[in-house]
């Protein structure tokens, strides 16, 4: 079995990633109710002596001594982590693993990415080293980092980067609406809005909690057994048809948040359907009236083929799948349901329905890029030019227009292209 | 006459097991119509066939499972040590942590020749532990990356360094909706691969077992346990020890020799010598009479044309093609194996 490490860059990062560890640590021990320390346990956390002083302390089987995050917390102001530090999660992370200044980066893609990723990165490679180090086979760095801020946005895109050719990666990225700029590596898009529908005292509490959901539910079928597996380097291999469209966008079901005790249980096929409509996508997409490139299911429970099989064969006539792609399903079942659940369903989806998205984050940008409205921020920093937004600009611009291709092929009759033939 | 087998890929292994346990369970159910001189050697042959013993009784298969991540290995080991009548020898694994990512690059092109060493030298040892060595039964899917990826570069070794032995694969054919979306690739790669290498291809549809499932057995929530238990049912018939020609109690010696040639049913070849059929009185399992069909027809052609077809249309937009010439697999490659399938395609449509 393989190690994930977790990268949590900036306030957002940080605060979905604190939600990823609590929710982490409850499901590992609803599952593991010997305290030993086992490899499913293993992918996130280091088992760690505490008494020993040093990086000595590792501990690779036997019982639960202490266990550690395999984290990296960076922001570049001290708030937020400072707060993770001082609560109930302390003793998870550890704290030399943490990369902190004090001013911040003022929203300011530019300071993150050239000020800070330039004054942080030996010492950003040097924690990744040692993170790789403490795992057996490291397979995944997660990175978690809003789009609109300034430090997960900058600095986060920086450190993705310096990872660019060393290692497979997942990218979680937040849309919040602002200004951004597009990422190269897999990404997994998901929004901050549209995914609820109640009213939480803290609504960012509630969806951090389901952003946190999705990564335990992504990383379900690689930690623990089922009688069909799924490994995270599976997802890129199917979901990825051609290297520049890796965004993908999520359905989680049932949504719930930790508070939700009294959610009666949805019937099976249910929750097949609902991962499918339009409400619980965690974009604020509708996947159904777009094209899809290709489509995966993670179940867990007490799911079996047939129900899978059921349901597939429901839904499909309802979607479109590209001509070359029409049976393009990728499914996974694992056995260990999620805690308070009997089954639940994660949907990953390589579909056209992210050019909205693209396109309204285009026109807003160009709405103030017209006016160089803010611009002068960003060029005063140096190595910034204004190139850089240019080229983010057709960048993103290339991109709309390979999902607009797609697109056109929507409703086309699916041909069979004359195959070669045999002389006998 | 000793059959060593080779479960490759969570597949293989979860098919692997469910075969000793339905072929030593089948050894020990009830001698039914025959004699209890006719079930003493029917037992006896079943063992000798599959397992090998140990000092305190307990059958140990003759069995080398290979994966490139370790929860199914481990839950088979621990799934036969519990059942208590037999299990798996305590070297006979090998396994890695990364999975193949359903990449049939990976599976051929990284895994194999990194892991030749070790698996051939498992295999190996197998093989010397058997009296007298028959051939080699391997199972895998065509659909991951590790069952066919790996799959068939073993059995390319297997055919370089065991020439003369015969090796039988046991394929599963995934489900036509789709398990895997590159699986039309894998498919079409491993079969062209497995074409110049294996002596036959043993070919089992998901789909078709499924429907098994539902409409003959009436399994209303159908697990790939319960498809595997099928599937391994119809395998232990297969294997089984059989009368020879020659006398009644002298089991057939090489259970795979039948399939050496596989009969064509064509003009030019006489039915009599066509159809192979081999008797024993020990019945199967709890039944009292069963009957297995194995043959070799054009059934195949449909779904093969099929997932070619598919596989082409793919192939057409070049969809995921930078995820195999990343470890070596490049266009050409594919080339290659839609020619020789589409021959084999054409070959069966003349007969």
């Amino acid at each position: 079995m393989t190690q994930s490490v977790v990268v949590q860059v900036g306030q957002c990062g940080n605060q979905i990633g604190c939600c990823f560890w609590d929710l982490a640590l409850r499901e590992h021990a609803a599952v593991n109710q010997k305290g030993i320390y086992d490899e499913a346990i293993s992918s996130f956390f280091r088992n760690v002596d505490t008494r020993v002083v040093g990086d000595g302390g590792s501990i690779s089987k036997g019982k639960i001594c202490s266990l550690k995050a395999r984290a990296v917390l960076i922001d570049m102001e001290e708030g937020v982590v400072n707060e993770i530090l001082q609560g109930p999660l302390r003793d998870v992370f550890d704290t030399k693993q943490l990369i902190t200044d004090i001013s911040g980066s003022g929203n300011n893609w530019a300071v993150g990415h050239k000020v800070f990723g330039s004054l942080y990165q030996d010492q950003i490679l040097e924690k990744f080293r040692k993170s790789a180090e403490h795992c057996d086979c490291l397979q995944c760095f997660f990175i978690i980092h809003s789009m609109g801020g300034g430090t997960g946005s900058g600095l986060g895109t920086f450190l993705l980067k310096s990872l660019f050719d060393i290692i497979s990666k997942i990218d979680l990225m937040v849309n919040s609406g602002k200004l951004g700029t597009t990422v190269k590596p897999k990404s997994l898009v998901t929004s901050s809005s549209g995914a609820l529908k109640k009213q939480h005292k803290k609504p960012f509490d509630a969806m951090n909690n389901i952003v946190a959901n999705l990564l335990l539910n992504l990383t379900s079928s690689a930690r623990f057994e089922g009688s069909l597996n799924m490994d995270l380097n599976e997802i890129s291999m199917n979901l990825v048809p051609f290297p520049q469209l890796h965004y993908l966008v999520s359905s989680l079901t049932p949504l719930y948040t930790l508070t939700d005790v009294n959610i009666p249980p949805r019937r099976l096929d249910q929750m097949f359907s609902d991962a499918f409509s339009k409400d619980h996508q965690l974009l604020r997409a509708d996947p159904k009236h777009s094209l899809y490139l290709a489509c995966a299911l993670m179940v867990r429970g007490n799911v079996q083929i047939s129900d899978l099989r059921r349901n597939i064969e429901r839904l499909k006539p309802s979607l479109q799948f590209v001509s070359w792609n029409q049976e393009g399903w990728k499914t996974s079942l694992c056995s260990v349901p999620p805690v308070g659940h009997s089954h639940s369903l994660l949907a990953l989806a390589n579909n056209t329905c992210v050019k909205p998205t693209f396109m309204e984050l285009k026109e807003r940008f160009m709405r103030l890029y017209k006016k160089k409205a803010h611009l002068h921020h960003y060029l005063q920093v140096e190595g910034m030019e204004e190139s850089c937004f240019t080229e983010a600009v057709s960048s993103l611009s290339a991109l709309i227009q390979e999902y607009d291709q797609l697109d056109a092929t929507k409703n086309m009759p699916v041909q069979d292209l004359p195959r070669l033939s045999i002389a006998m | 006459m000793s059959i060593v087998t080779v479960q490759l890929g969570q597949c293989g292994n979860q098919i692997g097991f469910e075969v000793f346990d339905a072929l030593l369970s089948d050894s020990h159910s009830s001698q039914g119509l025959c004699s209890m001189r006719e079930n003493e050697a029917y037992q006896a042959s079943c063992k000798e066939r599959f397992f090998s013993e140990e000092e305190n009784g307990v059958p140990i298969a003759r069995a080398v499972l290979v994966d490139m991540e370790p929860k199914v290995i481990n839950q088979m080991l621990s799934k036969a040590a519990q059942s208590g009548q037999w299990k798996y020898g305590q070297h006979a694994c090998f396994c890695q942590k990364q999975g193949s990512g359903n990449n049939w690059a990976y599976g051929y092109s990284v895994h194999g020749p990194r892991h030749e060493e070790s698996i051939m030298n498992i295999i190996r040892k197998e093989v010397e532990k058997c009296d007298s060595f028959s051939g080699f039964f391997i199972i895998m899917s065509m659909a991951g990356g590790t069952g066919s990826g790996l799959g068939a570069f073993v059995t390319q070794n297997l055919e370089d360094q065991y020439s003369n032995s015969l090796k039988m694969n046991q394929i599963i054919w995934p489900y036509g909706t789709g398990e895997v979306i590159v699986q039309n690739y894998n498919s079409i790669l491993t079969l062209s691969h497995l074409y110049r290498s294996s002596d036959a291809l043993l070919l089992h549809e998901n789909d078709a077992i499924h429907k098994i499932c539902a409409k003959l057995m009436n399994i209303k929530q159908i697990s790939f346990s319960d498809i595997n238990q099928v599937l391994a049912h119809q395998l232990g018939s297969v294997f089984q020890p059989t009368y020879s020609a020659e006398s009644s109690f002298h089991y057939r010696r090489n259970p795979l020799e039948g399939f050496k040639d596989p009969a064509l049913y064509t003009s030019w070849l006489k039915p009599v010598n066509a159809f192979n059929v081999w008797k024993t009185q020990r019945a199967f399992s709890k039944y009292e009479k069963s009957a297995v069909l194995v043959s070799n027809s054009q059934f195949l052609v449909k779904p093969l044309d099929m997932i070619v077809g598919k596989a082409w249309n793919m192939f057409a937009s070049k969809a995921y093609i930078h995820q195999y010439t990343k470890f070596g697999i490049e266009e050409e490659d594919f080339l290659d194996s839609f020619t020789s399938l589409e021959q084999v395609v054409a070959s069966y449509c003349n007969l």
